[in-house]
């Protein structure tokens, strides 16, 4: 069994008083070196729960312990050294006037000596493949280089889990690949749990396991493959089922068998050209 | 963007002046400042327009390129000129303007003035011509630092600053992106009467504002997720160094004043 890094316990969130619960009665866990994706439709309470991870909001019932410490306002600084965020906003998040500056941001908040500082952005801006960017200012950058730099900034703290909010949400589909591509390659290197947060089915296919969130209750918890099964029933719940699925889907009602719910392109291209074989 | 103001445009550059520590370079125009007002010779007026233009000249920055930064404050060096021509009595007789008459002290009086104003524009232009903004702001932090020991927030209101200038282009590209979102809606912001293209800025303005406003609340979000918690304890990754260069210079610019205060003397 691997060790649990994160634990959320019975916990229920709302805004206000008088506001409806965000989240009712959620608790699951989070394993060391574990990359999960969290998925679901807006509203669903799925960024809420980005935000309780490391104390930007606390619940209101429940307790969620991250490597054994419950968050609350005293340990809030603690916790943010080992959950780092990223958030969907590239331009929002970028503190510093050039990329180097940003990156040393949160290892400034830390008290980091500088020589340590110089290290560790070389380090962090080389496995995001910004480190041809140091002195550059954020209006020349893309969306996707933004939040590359902003991963850099995370790892540069050398954080024990990332969470992505959405991180995905207002890049072009170009960025949108640099960032799935960068993350896939921080996570194999470092030791790191991650946390993907989408609205997007395909960007959970990399996830080790998947939870997916409805109107505040954890709907169902499985791995991608599993959760691509269920086309139907995650249609009903507002999430768009990637183009390949529905294909899948098509070619077996018209009686090819296929017998795996592929993933990707290279799966349904897999599965079509060996379908002779089997038949 | 608007060119012909220079102040706060930073010009590239790998020249002594472009590499001087900036509280160095702060000091020296804080004190050329004082002194401007210590001048009442030719030759006193002599040296510190030799300073000023020699500076200028190590810069490399292109003559017309700063004059033409200038272009707003002609205006008030030549005003400035005839009203001390016409106003100043002192001295001859030069000669008479239909019923005006132009004395000589006039004439030395709006010289001198326009010269003084001309100086102090020059020079504090050429540190914003020669240093980056974020240079200024850690130059001007390190050199409050004092005033911490009265509670004075000197952390917060350069990391204000620092904040405000990294976001300027970005509010600039937005403001550029309603703009053509409203002018694609009939907002008509160029023609008209003056009332109605002020009234037109309005449908560019709230939305701006309220973007801002999203914006500040989205980036404290994230400082503070990123362990922001004020200045207590904090490293700094960009550090002012003085070197011999900065020495050397103030040695040059102590022999000025020397020279400044000899010719008062005399």
């Amino acid at each position: 069994m691997r060790e649990k890094l994160i634990e959320f316990r019975n916990v229920s969130f709302r805004y206000g008083e008088e506001e409806p619960w965000v989240l009712k009665d959620v608790s699951f866990d989070i394993y060391k070196n574990e990359w999960v994706a969290i998925i679901g439709h807006n509203g669903s309470g799925k960024s809420t729960i980005a935000k309780l991870m490391n104390g930007l909001l606390f619940p209101q019932e429940g307790e969620i312990y991250i490597n054994g410490q419950v968050v609350n306002q005293d340990t809030i600084w603690d916790i943010r050294k080992e959950v780092g965020m990223v958030f969907q906003n590239p331009d929002n998040q970028f503190v510093g006037t050039t990329v180097q500056d940003d990156v040393a941001f949160g290892m400034e908040n830390r008290g980091i000596p500088r020589d340590e500082m110089i290290r560790r952005i070389d380090e962090s801006l080389t496995a995001v493949g910004m480190q041809d960017y140091r002195l550059t200012e954020p209006h020349r950058l893309s969306g996707g280089q933004k939040q590359r730099v902003a991963i850099a900034s995370v790892l540069a703290i050398s954080p024990q889990v990332l969470i992505l909010d959405e991180a995905t949400a207002m890049l072009d589909p170009k960025g949108r690949l640099e960032i799935m591509s960068t993350v896939s390659n921080v996570q194999d290197r470092n030791e790191l749990s991650l946390i993907t947060i989408t609205h997007d089915l395909r960007e959970v296919v990399q996830a080790e396991r998947v939870i997916v969130m409805n109107e505040g209750v954890i709907w169902d918890e499985a791995k991608p493959r599993e959760i691509f099964a269920k086309k139907d029933r995650l249609r009903e719940i507002g999430l768009d089922v990637p183009f390949i699925a529905t294909l899948a889907d098509e070619l077996n009602k018209s009686g090819l068998r296929i017998s795996n719910e592929p993933l990707n392109h290279e799966e349904l291209l897999e599965d079509l050209w060996t379908l002779h074989s089997k038949m | 963007m608007n060119n012909s103001l220079i102040i706060g445009q930073y010009v590239p550059g790998n020249t002594i002046v472009h590499r001087l520590d900036p509280r160095t370079k702060i000091t020296i125009i804080f004190f050329f400042v004082i002194f401007v007002f210590f001048a009442n010779s030719v030759l006193s007026y002599g040296i510190l327009t030799l300073f000023a233009i020699a500076t200028t000249l190590i810069t490399r920055i292109p003559l017309r390129y700063i004059l033409k930064g200038l272009t707003p404050v002609w205006f008030l060096i030549i005003f400035t000129f005839i009203l001390h021509i016409f106003v100043t009595k002192e001295g001859s007789v030069v000669f008479e303007l239909f019923t005006f008459k132009i004395y000589s002290g006039g004439i030395i009086q709006g010289i001198a003035i326009s010269l003084r104003f001309f100086l102090l524009i020059l020079v504090t232009s050429l540190l914003t011509l020669t240093t980056t903004p974020i240079e200024i702001t850690d130059a001007i932090e390190d050199m409050l630092h004092l005033l911490k020991k009265i509670k004075f927030p000197v952390h917060e209101l350069a990391l204000m600053m620092s904040i405000s200038l990294r976001f300027i282009p970005t509010l600039m590209q937005e403001t550029e992106k309603i703009s053509k979102a409203q002018a694609s809606r009939g907002v008509d912001f160029r023609t008209g009467p003056v009332k109605e293209r002020i009234k037109a800025v309005v449908p560019l303005l709230v939305p701006l504002f309220v973007s801002a406003f999203k914006r500040a609340e989205e980036l404290a979000m994230a400082m503070e997720a990123r362990g922001y918690q004020g200045g207590e304890g904090r490293t700094k990754l960009r550090q002012l160094k003085i070197e011999s260069i900065d020495f050397i210079v103030f040695i040059i610019f102590g022999c000025v004043v020397i020279g400044l205060f000899v010719t008062r003397i005399y």
